[in-house]
């Protein structure tokens, strides 16, 4: 297939490479031409692209190109266009009212407000309150999914709390509450033993009567104050229901003598400084359609 | 390789090019209804409207690819439901099959695109330029006025057709009488407007330059169609035993000793492949019986009978030559094979037909939330999560509701809904995240997992189905 008329030389040879194996020769023909065009093509495509687009490595970066292209730039663009796209909605939402109703009457933006919430969640909250919302059990990072809240469960409480955090030194408006640390010579360990079993009576676990009934005592002079005589807690401190079933910490002997003894002191990060208002928004409207909004 | 001192053979040749000339006669006139049948059908379909209802396309065809759905008049396919088109597509190749087998390359031959758009263009090619001797005389003449106008007519009307034919297509995919005034103002999608450039391009190229060669180098089909017929699939053959010795008939030189056929090259005229029948059942035969039609004609013309060129079975030649009578068209037609053919091909219709009855028009996925597996609530109740997706695939929205059976071990909310209640949008899938809750204490709430159905009623039509999941409790791993 080799032999038109112009691979061969003038003598009417083809001519070889010299090579030959049991009588066949490699035959040394010219390239096609239009092989050959394409490659010279391709060369002087890419000195054309190596000028107009960014190139050549360099410590910092590469050369940046005459045409200025750079895919960081494309992002950003991107990014600008959807920021653009969305300002409406972004604007009605940091006007709206902070209730469910306001809100779910725009089914736009409560949907905006739902999508964009879990966003922000998954990139600030979900590092504690974990993908699922369901915090860490019984180690301080409530879940978000229950009916129980700490500090509130209507969207203004939950959007509060998501501004300013929980006893951060930051914020100057941050939810601030402390419980004292009962072991420090403040209460004997016989009062402390007597008000674990009082509180695992209250909630409706098992427990020592006698000692439960002695803690009653010890509960209404010590812990009523924050946690209410009937043990319903009070949101306004942020003083836990110790009545239901719910246990930030844990509810068995151990932990409850570890808590009376030694005090809790979870602290939640401001995030007014790192979200937006719409932002912190959206977040509040996300965790409270997770099932416990109130 | 071949040697240098012997002159090789080239490995490219140039196409001949084919002038088939104009003939009458039955096939040709079966040829031009189908064609104006399929034309027409390819053409306006999309044109057609059908009522679905306010919120649905009233195309009545419409393979609507944003929304993923596809539209047949009274029937809606949901891209779940792809074995419809599997099973059509299983119908195509059995419905090939039954047709090869039975009337050899007829598809190839009547209904085929390519045949029938190559048919097209040569009719405007004739209808512009004239018949088959001044299609060649214009061929071999230089570059004039004259034959620059015709060629420029020519290139012209098929550029009309070919625009006409990628147009056609988009219509298929979008609403035709938006798109086509999209298209006229420049303010349609690019998509569609490079769908029609390639078409365009594929429609001239194919129908007006490249012709006979799809067939011959480009499509896979005569090799499969080849190896589908047998002795008793009905092709087109010479009676060999009947025109040969062929020659002119001349009164002086013994026309007596010569066969019927006269050499007259009119079925070689008239092939669209450019072939000459009369060397045999060949794989660039498409069978469209043009060469029949002008043999047909001729005969008549001589007085002979009909025939000479014609549909006709191999086994046929035996008896022919013998002197017996071919077997009849529907002894080659009805044999184990066919019949089979159409059993399997009916039998896949029917089923399909059954399906397409009996689809459930209400239908519902659940996927437990798994992340947490489950939720405690302040009194002690154990919460389950599902995420419950509803597809309503009427025309209008439908009330639905959602509740869960044991009903007696446990209590359903659904998200944003009273009782359970929740209204679906037409011809869409709404997902619901539905809370199934277990007292505290209850034996479900401290189980590591229930047996859980969740049953989906339509309302108003008092139809319902269900789902079967798992509820985790207290002891879930």
């Amino acid at each position: 297939m080799s032999t038109n008329d112009h691979d061969k030389t003038k003598d009417g040879e083809v001519p070889t490479t010299g090579h030959s194996w049991d009588g066949i020769q490699e035959l040394d023909n010219p390239m096609p031409r239009w092989w050959l065009w394409t490659f010279y093509a391709c060369i002087a495509f890419a000195v054309v692209y190596a000028v107009l687009y960014p190139a050549v490595p360099l410590v910092k970066g590469a050369t940046p190109g005459l045409l200025g292209y750079s895919t960081r730039a494309e992002v950003e663009k991107d990014i600008q266009r959807f920021e653009e796209a969305n300002a409406d909605l972004v604007a009605k939402l940091t006007q709206v009212e902070l209730t469910t109703d306001a809100i779910k009457a725009d089914a736009d933006l409560y949907n905006y407000a739902v999508q964009g919430g879990a966003a922000v969640f998954r990139t600030y909250c979900a590092q504690c309150h974990g993908s699922g919302a369901n915090g860490v059990q019984a180690a301080g990072y409530p879940s978000l999914l229950d009916d129980d809240w700490l500090w509130g469960g209507a969207l203004e409480d939950i959007y509060y709390t998501a501004t300013h955090g929980i006893r951060n030194e930051d914020d100057p408006d941050a939810r601030w509450s402390q419980m004292p640390a009962f072991g420090d010579d403040y209460l004997p360990q016989e009062e402390i033993d007597a008000v674990v079993q009082y509180v695992r009576k209250i909630s409706g676990q098992e427990h020592d009567a006698a000692l439960a009934s002695a803690g009653e005592t010890v509960f209404l002079d010590n812990c009523a104050a924050c946690h209410m005589e009937d043990g319903t807690g009070d949101r306004y401190q942020g003083a836990p229901n110790l009545t239901d079933a719910i246990w930030l910490y844990g509810g068995d002997v151990e932990t409850l003598t570890e808590t009376v003894t030694y005090a809790r002191f979870g602290i939640m990060p401001s995030h007014q400084e790192r979200l937006t208002d719409a932002e912190r928004r959206a977040v509040a409207v996300y965790v409270h359609q997770l099932g416990g909004g109130e | 390789m071949s040697s240098t001192d012997q002159d090789p053979d080239r490995l490219y040749a140039a196409r001949e090019p084919i002038f088939p000339r104009r003939v009458s006669g039955r096939y040709r006139t079966l040829k031009w209804w189908i064609m104006g049948i399929t034309l027409g059908i390819y053409y306006l379909l999309p044109w057609l409207r059908w009522d679905r209802g306010p919120s649905m396309p009233d195309q009545a065809v419409l393979i609507d690819l944003a929304n993923r759905r596809f539209f047949f008049f009274w029937i809606e396919i949901w891209p779940h439901e792809f074995y419809f088109v599997a099973g059509l597509l299983i119908m195509a190749g059995l419905g090939l099959f039954l047709f090869t087998s039975a009337l050899g390359r007829v598809w190839c031959g009547y209904t085929c695109p390519q045949t029938v758009w190559t048919d097209l263009f040569i009719l405007t090619e004739r209808w512009i330029e004239g018949d088959r001797n001044r299609r060649i005389k214009l061929w071999k003449s230089g570059w004039d006025a004259h034959k620059i106008r015709l060629r420029v007519t020519k290139m012209a009307v098929w550029l009309a057709i070919s625009v006409a034919t990628g147009g056609a297509w988009v219509f298929y995919f979008a609403d035709a009488p938006t798109l086509l005034g999209e298209l006229v103002t420049l303010r349609a999608h690019p998509v569609a407007y490079t769908t029609i450039l390639v078409l365009t391009a594929t429609t001239l190229v194919l129908g007006g330059f490249m012709r006979e060669q799809v067939c011959i180098y480009m499509c896979p089909w005569p090799r499969i169609q080849a190896a589908m017929m047998d002795e008793d699939t009905l092709t087109i053959g010479y009676r060999d035993w009947r025109g040969e010795p062929r020659g002119k008939h001349r009164k002086a030189e013994g026309a007596e000793t010569l066969g019927d056929c006269i050499d007259c090259n009119a079925c070689v005229n008239v092939c669209p492949m450019g072939i000459d029948i009369r060397d045999g059942q060949q794989l660039a035969c498409i069978t469209c019986g043009l060469c029949i039609d002008a043999c047909d004609e001729v005969m008549e013309k001589i007085g002979k009978p009909r025939g000479l060129v014609d549909y006709m079975a191999l086994s046929d030649e035996g008896r022919e030559r013998a002197g017996q009578p071919p077997k009849p068209v529907w002894k080659h037609v009805f044999r184990i094979r066919t019949i089979l053919y159409t059993a399997l091909w009916s039998a896949v219709g029917v089923g399909l037909i059954v399906a397409l009855f009996v689809r459930s028009d209400i239908d519902i996925t659940v996927s437990p939330v798994r992340n947490p597996t489950y939720v405690t609530l302040s009194d002690g109740t154990i919460r389950n999560t599902y995420d419950v997706r509803v597809r309503n695939m009427q025309g209008e929205s439908r009330l639905f509701q959602i509740s869960v059976q044991p009903s007696d071990l446990f209590r359903v909310e659904v998200e944003g809904a009273r009782n359970g209640l929740v209204e679906v949008p037409p011809d869409a899938i709404e997902l619901n995240r539905v809370y199934v809750m277990a007292p505290p204490g209850s034996a479900a709430a401290s189980a590591q997992s229930t047996d859980l159905r969740i049953w989906l009623l339509d309302v108003e039509a008092d139809t319902r189905t269900y789902k079967d999941t798992v509820f985790n409790g207290r002891n879930a791993r």
